[in-house]
Protein backbone atom coordinates (compact mmCIF):
# COMPACT_ATOMS: atom_id res chain seq x y z
CA UNK A 1 0.00 0.00 0.00
CA UNK A 2 1.27 3.61 -0.67
CA UNK A 3 2.29 5.81 1.79
CA UNK A 4 -0.17 8.40 0.75
CA UNK A 5 -2.96 6.71 0.95
CA UNK A 6 -2.48 6.27 4.39
CA UNK A 7 -2.24 9.64 5.15
CA UNK A 8 -5.44 10.36 3.69
CA UNK A 9 -7.42 8.08 6.16
CA UNK A 10 -5.68 9.68 9.55
CA UNK A 11 -6.21 13.25 7.97
CA UNK A 12 -10.44 12.22 7.25
CA UNK A 13 -10.33 12.06 11.14
CA UNK A 14 -10.06 15.77 11.14
CA UNK A 15 -6.90 15.77 13.19
CA UNK A 16 -3.05 15.86 13.16
CA UNK A 17 -0.21 17.58 15.41
CA UNK A 18 2.56 18.93 12.59
CA UNK A 19 4.66 22.26 12.20
CA UNK A 20 3.60 25.43 10.91
CA UNK A 21 5.28 24.32 7.45
CA UNK A 22 3.35 21.76 6.97
CA UNK A 23 0.08 22.97 7.40
CA UNK A 24 0.76 25.44 4.59
CA UNK A 25 1.50 22.33 2.65
CA UNK A 26 -1.95 20.77 3.55
CA UNK A 27 -3.56 23.58 2.93
CA UNK A 28 -2.14 24.64 -0.68
CA UNK A 29 -3.00 20.50 -1.35
CA UNK A 30 -6.20 20.94 0.00
CA UNK A 31 -6.48 24.21 -2.57
CA UNK A 32 -5.92 22.15 -5.53
CA UNK A 33 -2.66 23.96 -6.36
CA UNK A 34 -1.79 23.05 -10.26
CA UNK A 35 1.83 24.60 -9.99
CA UNK A 36 4.40 25.36 -7.60
CA UNK A 37 7.63 26.64 -7.93
CA UNK A 38 10.88 26.48 -5.58
CA UNK A 39 13.92 27.93 -3.98
CA UNK A 40 14.94 27.22 -0.88
CA UNK A 41 15.63 29.33 2.21
CA UNK A 42 15.36 28.80 5.66
CA UNK A 43 13.00 28.67 7.58
CA UNK A 44 10.59 28.42 4.69
CA UNK A 45 11.91 25.75 2.63
CA UNK A 46 10.65 22.62 4.81
CA UNK A 47 7.49 23.99 2.81
CA UNK A 48 8.17 23.27 -0.81
CA UNK A 49 9.85 20.04 0.73
CA UNK A 50 6.75 18.84 1.79
CA UNK A 51 4.94 19.86 -1.57
CA UNK A 52 7.71 17.90 -3.18
CA UNK A 53 7.00 14.72 -1.57
CA UNK A 54 3.14 15.44 -2.28
CA UNK A 55 3.90 15.83 -6.07
CA UNK A 56 6.27 12.84 -6.03
CA UNK A 57 3.94 10.76 -4.59
CA UNK A 58 0.65 11.35 -6.58
CA UNK A 59 -0.92 13.10 -3.36
CA UNK A 60 -0.89 16.47 -5.78
CA UNK A 61 -1.71 16.96 -9.27
CA UNK A 62 0.86 19.55 -9.92
CA UNK A 63 3.80 20.90 -11.60
CA UNK A 64 6.26 21.52 -9.60
CA UNK A 65 9.59 23.26 -10.77
CA UNK A 66 13.04 24.07 -8.95
CA UNK A 67 13.98 27.58 -10.18
CA UNK A 68 17.46 29.46 -9.94
CA UNK A 69 16.44 32.10 -7.54
CA UNK A 70 13.80 33.83 -5.62
CA UNK A 71 13.30 36.31 -8.65
CA UNK A 72 12.38 33.45 -11.01
CA UNK A 73 10.38 31.72 -8.63
CA UNK A 74 7.71 34.37 -8.42
CA UNK A 75 8.57 34.69 -12.59
CA UNK A 76 7.79 31.63 -12.80
CA UNK A 77 4.22 31.87 -10.73
CA UNK A 78 3.29 35.40 -12.79
CA UNK A 79 3.49 32.91 -15.97
CA UNK A 80 1.81 29.80 -14.53
CA UNK A 81 -1.20 32.09 -13.21
CA UNK A 82 -1.43 34.12 -16.13
CA UNK A 83 -2.21 30.78 -18.00
CA UNK A 84 -4.74 30.24 -15.75
CA UNK A 85 -3.41 27.97 -13.14
CA UNK A 86 -3.70 28.06 -9.38
CA UNK A 87 0.02 28.59 -8.88
CA UNK A 88 2.23 28.81 -5.28
CA UNK A 89 5.44 29.45 -3.76
CA UNK A 90 7.27 30.01 -0.77
CA UNK A 91 9.78 32.23 0.57
CA UNK A 92 11.49 33.90 3.74
CA UNK A 93 13.60 36.84 4.32
CA UNK A 94 16.48 37.82 1.96
CA UNK A 95 14.69 35.81 -0.93
CA UNK A 96 11.44 37.75 -0.65
CA UNK A 97 13.99 40.61 -1.33
CA UNK A 98 15.48 39.16 -4.21
CA UNK A 99 11.38 38.91 -5.53
CA UNK A 100 10.63 42.54 -5.03
CA UNK A 101 10.16 43.38 -8.28
CA UNK A 102 8.45 40.56 -8.98
CA UNK A 103 6.11 41.11 -6.41
CA UNK A 104 5.07 44.28 -8.59
CA UNK A 105 4.88 42.65 -11.54
CA UNK A 106 2.07 39.82 -9.80
CA UNK A 107 -0.16 42.37 -8.45
CA UNK A 108 0.29 44.72 -11.21
CA UNK A 109 -0.64 42.49 -13.24
CA UNK A 110 -3.78 41.44 -11.30
CA UNK A 111 -2.68 38.06 -11.23
CA UNK A 112 -4.31 36.36 -7.66
CA UNK A 113 -1.76 34.44 -6.97
CA UNK A 114 -1.35 33.40 -2.73
CA UNK A 115 2.78 33.23 -1.65
CA UNK A 116 3.66 31.64 2.00
CA UNK A 117 5.88 33.71 3.50
CA UNK A 118 7.98 32.54 7.11
CA UNK A 119 8.98 35.65 8.80
CA UNK A 120 12.97 35.91 9.26
CA UNK A 121 15.17 38.82 10.18
CA UNK A 122 17.24 40.66 7.43
CA UNK A 123 20.82 40.66 7.61
CA UNK A 124 23.92 42.09 8.26
CA UNK A 125 24.50 40.44 10.84
CA UNK A 126 23.54 37.17 9.59
CA UNK A 127 19.82 35.87 11.16
CA UNK A 128 17.79 33.11 10.86
CA UNK A 129 15.29 33.85 13.82
CA UNK A 130 11.33 35.75 13.75
CA UNK A 131 10.92 39.48 12.84
CA UNK A 132 8.38 40.90 10.57
CA UNK A 133 11.12 43.23 8.77
CA UNK A 134 10.90 41.31 5.53
CA UNK A 135 6.96 41.50 4.47
CA UNK A 136 7.26 44.99 6.20
CA UNK A 137 9.17 46.24 3.76
CA UNK A 138 6.98 44.55 1.16
CA UNK A 139 3.86 46.40 2.39
CA UNK A 140 3.90 48.72 -0.63
CA UNK A 141 4.01 46.30 -3.84
CA UNK A 142 0.06 45.63 -3.77
CA UNK A 143 -0.11 42.11 -2.55
CA UNK A 144 -2.66 41.35 0.55
CA UNK A 145 -0.71 40.63 3.80
CA UNK A 146 -2.31 38.75 6.46
CA UNK A 147 0.15 37.46 9.56
CA UNK A 148 -1.05 34.18 10.90
CA UNK A 149 -1.02 33.22 15.00
CA UNK A 150 -1.41 29.35 15.00
CA UNK A 151 -0.61 26.69 12.45
CA UNK A 152 -4.23 26.34 12.25
CA UNK A 153 -4.71 29.41 11.22
CA UNK A 154 -1.88 29.28 8.66
CA UNK A 155 -3.57 26.49 6.90
CA UNK A 156 -6.74 28.39 6.64
CA UNK A 157 -5.31 31.57 5.62
CA UNK A 158 -4.03 29.38 2.53
CA UNK A 159 -7.62 28.29 1.16
CA UNK A 160 -9.08 31.90 2.25
CA UNK A 161 -6.49 33.29 0.33
CA UNK A 162 -7.20 31.71 -2.79
CA UNK A 163 -11.05 32.58 -2.37
CA UNK A 164 -10.06 36.48 -1.65
CA UNK A 165 -7.20 36.89 -4.25
CA UNK A 166 -9.65 35.00 -6.92
CA UNK A 167 -12.67 37.31 -6.41
CA UNK A 168 -13.53 39.54 -9.30
CA UNK A 169 -14.19 42.32 -7.13
CA UNK A 170 -10.25 42.17 -5.80
CA UNK A 171 -7.66 40.32 -8.00
CA UNK A 172 -5.01 41.35 -6.21
CA UNK A 173 -1.85 38.80 -4.86
CA UNK A 174 -1.81 37.42 -1.07
CA UNK A 175 1.41 36.91 0.93
CA UNK A 176 0.26 34.99 4.26
CA UNK A 177 2.59 35.10 7.22
CA UNK A 178 4.38 32.60 9.93
CA UNK A 179 6.70 33.52 12.67
CA UNK A 180 9.86 31.86 12.11
CA UNK A 181 10.36 28.53 13.73
CA UNK A 182 7.36 29.60 16.50
CA UNK A 183 5.11 28.35 13.91
CA UNK A 184 7.41 27.25 10.67
CA UNK A 185 9.11 24.44 12.75
CA UNK A 186 6.77 23.73 15.65
CA UNK A 187 4.31 21.19 15.99
CA UNK A 188 0.75 21.84 17.55
CA UNK A 189 -2.98 20.50 16.59
CA UNK A 190 -3.90 20.78 13.73
CA UNK A 191 -7.99 20.39 12.46
CA UNK A 192 -7.27 19.18 8.55
CA UNK A 193 -10.87 20.26 6.65
CA UNK A 194 -12.06 17.89 4.11
CA UNK A 195 -11.73 18.16 0.32
CA UNK A 196 -15.51 18.29 -0.61
CA UNK A 197 -16.03 20.84 1.51
CA UNK A 198 -12.61 23.11 1.00
CA UNK A 199 -13.90 21.93 -2.86
CA UNK A 200 -17.02 23.61 -2.28
CA UNK A 201 -15.62 26.85 -0.70
CA UNK A 202 -12.96 27.21 -2.75
CA UNK A 203 -14.27 27.01 -6.67
CA UNK A 204 -12.02 26.28 -9.16
CA UNK A 205 -10.13 29.69 -10.69
CA UNK A 206 -11.57 31.15 -13.78
CA UNK A 207 -8.94 33.55 -14.58
CA UNK A 208 -11.20 36.12 -17.17
CA UNK A 209 -7.78 37.08 -19.34
CA UNK A 210 -5.44 34.12 -19.12
CA UNK A 211 -3.03 33.62 -22.13
CA UNK A 212 -4.97 32.25 -25.10
CA UNK A 213 -3.07 31.22 -27.86
CA UNK A 214 -5.58 31.55 -30.41
CA UNK A 215 -6.16 34.92 -29.40
CA UNK A 216 -2.67 36.48 -28.17
CA UNK A 217 -2.76 39.79 -26.49
CA UNK A 218 0.32 41.79 -25.16
CA UNK A 219 0.70 41.53 -21.29
CA UNK A 220 2.11 44.46 -19.15
CA UNK A 221 3.22 45.65 -22.38
CA UNK A 222 4.16 49.82 -22.76
CA UNK A 223 2.10 52.23 -21.57
CA UNK A 224 3.10 55.71 -22.26
CA UNK A 225 2.64 58.51 -19.72
CA UNK A 226 -0.72 59.62 -21.99
CA UNK A 227 -1.87 55.72 -22.01
CA UNK A 228 -3.67 54.16 -18.81
CA UNK A 229 -1.04 54.08 -16.60
CA UNK A 230 -2.40 56.54 -13.92
CA UNK A 231 -5.84 54.58 -14.19
CA UNK A 232 -4.31 51.53 -13.63
CA UNK A 233 -2.65 52.34 -10.66
CA UNK A 234 -5.72 53.80 -9.49
CA UNK A 235 -7.99 51.04 -10.24
CA UNK A 236 -5.61 48.50 -8.24
CA UNK A 237 -6.05 50.89 -5.12
CA UNK A 238 -9.72 50.63 -6.06
CA UNK A 239 -9.28 47.08 -5.67
CA UNK A 240 -7.77 46.98 -2.81
CA UNK A 241 -10.03 49.23 -0.91
CA UNK A 242 -12.68 46.61 -2.41
CA UNK A 243 -10.74 43.59 -0.68
CA UNK A 244 -12.04 44.84 2.73
CA UNK A 245 -15.64 44.36 2.06
CA UNK A 246 -14.58 40.57 0.16
CA UNK A 247 -12.31 39.51 3.37
CA UNK A 248 -15.57 39.58 5.52
CA UNK A 249 -17.41 37.83 3.18
CA UNK A 250 -14.47 34.89 2.98
CA UNK A 251 -14.27 35.09 6.62
CA UNK A 252 -17.84 34.65 7.50
CA UNK A 253 -17.92 31.96 4.72
CA UNK A 254 -15.54 30.09 6.27
CA UNK A 255 -16.69 30.22 9.61
CA UNK A 256 -20.17 28.81 8.53
CA UNK A 257 -18.61 25.97 6.30
CA UNK A 258 -15.68 25.16 8.89
CA UNK A 259 -16.58 26.42 12.34
CA UNK A 260 -13.64 28.36 12.56
CA UNK A 261 -14.19 32.47 13.09
CA UNK A 262 -11.45 34.34 11.70
CA UNK A 263 -13.54 37.59 12.26
CA UNK A 264 -11.94 39.74 9.54
CA UNK A 265 -9.30 42.25 9.09
CA UNK A 266 -8.55 42.05 12.73
CA UNK A 267 -8.97 39.91 15.98
CA UNK A 268 -10.48 42.13 19.04
CA UNK A 269 -9.41 40.27 22.49
CA UNK A 270 -11.22 41.37 25.49
CA UNK A 271 -11.92 44.43 24.52
CA UNK A 272 -15.46 45.11 25.88
CA UNK A 273 -14.43 47.72 28.94
CA UNK A 274 -11.16 47.97 28.06
CA UNK A 275 -9.08 51.26 29.07
CA UNK A 276 -6.61 50.64 27.27
CA UNK A 277 -5.15 47.96 24.48
CA UNK A 278 -1.85 47.18 22.75
CA UNK A 279 -1.69 45.83 19.19
CA UNK A 280 -0.02 43.19 17.84
CA UNK A 281 0.09 40.68 14.99
CA UNK A 282 1.50 37.43 14.69
CA UNK A 283 2.51 35.05 17.45
CA UNK A 284 3.69 37.68 19.89
CA UNK A 285 -0.18 38.24 19.72
CA UNK A 286 -0.75 35.07 21.87
CA UNK A 287 2.11 35.89 24.43
CA UNK A 288 0.07 39.56 24.81
CA UNK A 289 -3.72 37.85 25.34
CA UNK A 290 -1.88 35.65 28.01
CA UNK A 291 -0.85 38.84 29.80
CA UNK A 292 -4.01 40.54 29.36
CA UNK A 293 -5.45 37.67 31.14
CA UNK A 294 -2.64 38.11 33.92
CA UNK A 295 -3.97 41.98 34.11
CA UNK A 296 -7.67 40.97 33.89
CA UNK A 297 -7.32 39.03 37.03
CA UNK A 298 -5.82 42.07 39.16
CA UNK A 299 -8.88 44.29 37.89
CA UNK A 300 -6.93 45.37 35.29
CA UNK A 301 -9.17 46.96 32.16
CA UNK A 302 -7.17 45.98 29.41
CA UNK A 303 -7.29 44.37 25.92
CA UNK A 304 -5.49 43.37 23.29
CA UNK A 305 -6.05 43.86 18.86
CA UNK A 306 -4.55 41.43 17.17
CA UNK A 307 -3.86 42.82 13.47
CA UNK A 308 -4.33 39.82 11.23
CA UNK A 309 -4.41 42.27 7.82
CA UNK A 310 -1.13 44.34 7.45
CA UNK A 311 -2.62 45.11 3.68
CA UNK A 312 -5.45 46.23 3.09
CA UNK A 313 -4.21 48.20 6.61
CA UNK A 314 -7.78 47.91 8.56
CA UNK A 315 -7.87 51.57 9.56
CA UNK A 316 -11.87 51.67 10.13
CA UNK A 317 -11.65 48.56 12.01
CA UNK A 318 -8.70 49.96 14.44
CA UNK A 319 -10.67 53.62 14.97
CA UNK A 320 -13.78 51.48 16.13
CA UNK A 321 -11.55 49.49 18.66
CA UNK A 322 -10.64 52.07 20.04
CA UNK A 323 -12.63 54.97 20.44
CA UNK A 324 -13.55 54.04 23.95
CA UNK A 325 -9.76 53.50 24.92
CA UNK A 326 -8.14 55.94 27.26
CA UNK A 327 -4.56 55.04 25.54
CA UNK A 328 -2.85 52.43 22.96
CA UNK A 329 0.25 50.80 22.96
CA UNK A 330 1.73 49.17 18.95
CA UNK A 331 4.33 46.65 19.32
CA UNK A 332 6.07 45.82 15.71
CA UNK A 333 8.19 43.07 15.34
CA UNK A 334 10.16 44.95 12.32
CA UNK A 335 11.89 47.96 11.95
CA UNK A 336 11.94 50.99 9.62
CA UNK A 337 15.53 51.99 9.56
CA UNK A 338 15.40 56.01 10.32
CA UNK A 339 11.76 55.75 11.12
CA UNK A 340 9.38 54.86 13.62
CA UNK A 341 7.42 50.92 14.13
CA UNK A 342 5.82 50.19 10.84
CA UNK A 343 2.35 49.58 12.66
CA UNK A 344 3.05 52.18 14.96
CA UNK A 345 2.96 54.92 11.74
CA UNK A 346 0.18 52.97 10.20
CA UNK A 347 -2.26 53.30 13.00
CA UNK A 348 -0.79 57.04 14.00
CA UNK A 349 -2.14 57.66 10.40
CA UNK A 350 -5.16 55.80 10.41
CA UNK A 351 -6.07 57.85 14.09
CA UNK A 352 -4.74 61.16 12.74
CA UNK A 353 -7.63 64.12 13.29
CA UNK A 354 -10.30 61.46 14.13
CA UNK A 355 -9.33 60.21 17.39
CA UNK A 356 -6.44 62.20 20.57
CA UNK A 357 -5.56 59.38 22.24
CA UNK A 358 -1.97 58.94 23.41
CA UNK A 359 -0.28 56.25 20.91
CA UNK A 360 3.06 54.59 21.84
CA UNK A 361 5.10 52.69 19.73
CA UNK A 362 7.26 49.73 20.93
CA UNK A 363 9.70 47.99 18.63
CA UNK A 364 10.54 44.58 20.40
CA UNK A 365 12.18 40.71 19.38
CA UNK A 366 14.88 41.78 16.32
CA UNK A 367 16.23 38.99 15.37
CA UNK A 368 14.43 36.15 17.16
CA UNK A 369 14.83 38.22 20.34
CA UNK A 370 12.23 36.83 23.08
CA UNK A 371 9.65 38.74 24.16
CA UNK A 372 8.80 37.91 27.31
CA UNK A 373 5.69 38.44 29.79
CA UNK A 374 7.48 40.99 31.97
CA UNK A 375 8.44 42.67 28.82
CA UNK A 376 4.31 42.48 28.15
CA UNK A 377 3.67 43.41 31.60
CA UNK A 378 6.55 46.70 31.13
CA UNK A 379 4.60 47.62 27.36
CA UNK A 380 1.56 47.71 29.11
CA UNK A 381 2.76 49.75 31.83
CA UNK A 382 3.85 52.23 29.67
CA UNK A 383 1.01 52.05 27.55
CA UNK A 384 -1.59 53.13 30.34
CA UNK A 385 0.36 55.79 31.27
CA UNK A 386 -0.18 57.48 28.15
CA UNK A 387 2.40 59.38 27.09
CA UNK A 388 3.13 58.09 23.54
CA UNK A 389 6.47 58.55 22.25
CA UNK A 390 8.58 55.09 20.84
CA UNK A 391 10.37 52.66 23.11
CA UNK A 392 12.77 50.17 22.22
CA UNK A 393 12.07 46.78 24.89
CA UNK A 394 14.55 44.59 26.28
CA UNK A 395 17.83 46.31 24.52
CA UNK A 396 20.66 45.56 26.56
CA UNK A 397 23.65 48.23 27.02
CA UNK A 398 26.10 47.83 24.61
CA UNK A 399 30.15 48.88 26.19
CA UNK B 1 -14.59 44.45 -13.24
CA UNK B 2 -11.16 45.27 -12.97
CA UNK B 3 -8.47 46.93 -14.59
CA UNK B 4 -5.66 44.31 -15.72
CA UNK B 5 -2.91 45.99 -18.25
CA UNK B 6 -3.26 44.03 -20.96
CA UNK B 7 -3.54 45.24 -24.55
CA UNK B 8 -5.79 43.69 -27.23
CA UNK B 9 -3.21 45.03 -29.95
CA UNK B 10 -0.14 44.54 -31.11
CA UNK B 11 2.67 46.61 -30.04
CA UNK B 12 3.68 48.37 -33.33
CA UNK B 13 0.97 50.86 -32.53
CA UNK B 14 3.39 52.12 -29.88
CA UNK B 15 5.25 54.51 -32.43
CA UNK B 16 8.12 56.40 -30.93
CA UNK B 17 8.87 59.16 -33.37
CA UNK B 18 7.67 61.84 -31.31
CA UNK B 19 10.87 61.02 -28.85
CA UNK B 20 13.15 62.15 -32.08
CA UNK B 21 14.65 65.13 -32.33
CA UNK B 22 16.92 64.70 -34.79
CA UNK B 23 16.37 62.48 -38.16
CA UNK B 24 18.56 60.68 -40.40
CA UNK B 25 18.60 61.52 -43.83
CA UNK B 26 20.94 58.69 -46.59
CA UNK B 27 22.16 60.23 -49.42
CA UNK B 28 21.55 57.48 -51.58
CA UNK B 29 23.94 58.92 -54.20
CA UNK B 30 26.67 58.16 -51.55
CA UNK B 31 25.45 54.78 -50.51
CA UNK B 32 27.23 52.04 -51.26
CA UNK B 33 24.60 49.24 -49.48
CA UNK B 34 27.08 47.69 -47.05
CA UNK B 35 24.57 47.84 -44.54
CA UNK B 36 26.55 48.64 -41.19
CA UNK B 37 23.79 51.10 -40.07
CA UNK B 38 21.36 48.20 -40.24
CA UNK B 39 23.70 46.46 -38.18
CA UNK B 40 23.76 49.33 -35.54
CA UNK B 41 20.25 50.47 -35.33
CA UNK B 42 19.70 49.75 -31.84
CA UNK B 43 16.18 50.01 -32.27
CA UNK B 44 16.14 47.38 -35.37
CA UNK B 45 13.88 50.58 -36.57
CA UNK B 46 16.58 50.14 -40.44
CA UNK B 47 14.83 47.75 -42.96
CA UNK B 48 16.94 46.24 -46.00
CA UNK B 49 14.47 46.71 -49.02
CA UNK B 50 14.84 45.27 -52.32
CA UNK B 51 14.85 48.97 -55.30
CA UNK B 52 14.30 50.42 -52.15
CA UNK B 53 16.30 53.48 -53.74
CA UNK B 54 16.17 55.40 -57.09
CA UNK B 55 20.00 56.64 -56.58
CA UNK B 56 23.47 55.05 -56.04
CA UNK B 57 26.98 55.84 -56.95
CA UNK B 58 26.96 53.26 -59.68
CA UNK B 59 24.35 50.75 -62.09
CA UNK B 60 25.49 47.80 -60.38
CA UNK B 61 24.90 49.38 -56.62
CA UNK B 62 21.20 50.10 -58.03
CA UNK B 63 20.48 46.52 -58.49
CA UNK B 64 21.33 45.90 -55.54
CA UNK B 65 18.68 46.25 -51.57
CA UNK B 66 19.05 49.06 -49.81
CA UNK B 67 18.48 50.50 -46.34
CA UNK B 68 15.32 51.93 -45.42
CA UNK B 69 14.87 53.75 -42.10
CA UNK B 70 11.27 53.11 -40.25
CA UNK B 71 10.78 56.99 -39.31
CA UNK B 72 7.54 55.38 -37.52
CA UNK B 73 10.20 53.65 -34.88
CA UNK B 74 13.54 55.85 -35.10
CA UNK B 75 13.84 57.68 -32.13
CA UNK B 76 16.80 59.71 -33.76
CA UNK B 77 19.61 58.36 -31.56
CA UNK B 78 21.97 59.15 -34.99
CA UNK B 79 24.17 55.69 -34.20
CA UNK B 80 23.65 55.20 -38.43
CA UNK B 81 25.27 58.45 -39.19
CA UNK B 82 28.06 57.97 -36.81
CA UNK B 83 28.70 54.77 -38.10
CA UNK B 84 27.94 55.00 -42.14
CA UNK B 85 31.79 54.95 -43.63
CA UNK B 86 30.93 56.92 -46.77
CA UNK B 87 29.84 59.42 -44.60
CA UNK B 88 26.10 59.65 -46.08
CA UNK B 89 23.74 59.93 -43.26
CA UNK B 90 23.44 63.42 -42.21
CA UNK B 91 21.04 63.89 -38.73
CA UNK B 92 19.22 66.77 -39.62
CA UNK B 93 16.41 68.45 -36.64
CA UNK B 94 12.57 67.51 -36.75
CA UNK B 95 10.67 69.75 -35.37
CA UNK B 96 7.63 68.28 -35.09
CA UNK B 97 9.43 64.78 -34.93
CA UNK B 98 7.11 62.91 -37.30
CA UNK B 99 8.22 62.13 -41.12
Amino acid sequence: MRRGKIKMRVMQKHNAIMTGNEAVAVGVKLARVGFVSAYPITPQTTIVEKLAEMVANDDLDAKYIEVESEHSAMAAVFASELAGVRSYTATSSHGLLYMHEMLHWTAGQRLPVVMSVVNRALGPPWNIWSEQTDTMNQKDTGWMQVYCESNQEALDTILMGYRIAESQDVMLPLMSMEDAFILSHTSEPVIIPEQEKVDEFLPKLDLKFRIDLKNPMGYGSYTPPDGPFMELKKDLMESMKNSREVIQKVTGDFARTFDRDYSGLIEQYRMDDAKYALIASGTLASTGKYVVNQLRDEGEKVGLIRLRFFRPFPDEEILSAVSNLESVGVLDRSISLAANGFTATEVRSALYGKSDIPVTGFTAGLGGRDVRIDDFLDMFKTTKKGKGGNHYINVKEVK
Amino acid sequence: MIMAPIADVSSRVNHTDSWRIQKPIIDYSKCIRCMICWKFCPDACIDVVDGGAIAAPSERTLKMEAPVIDMDYCKGCGICANECPEKCIEMVLDEKGED
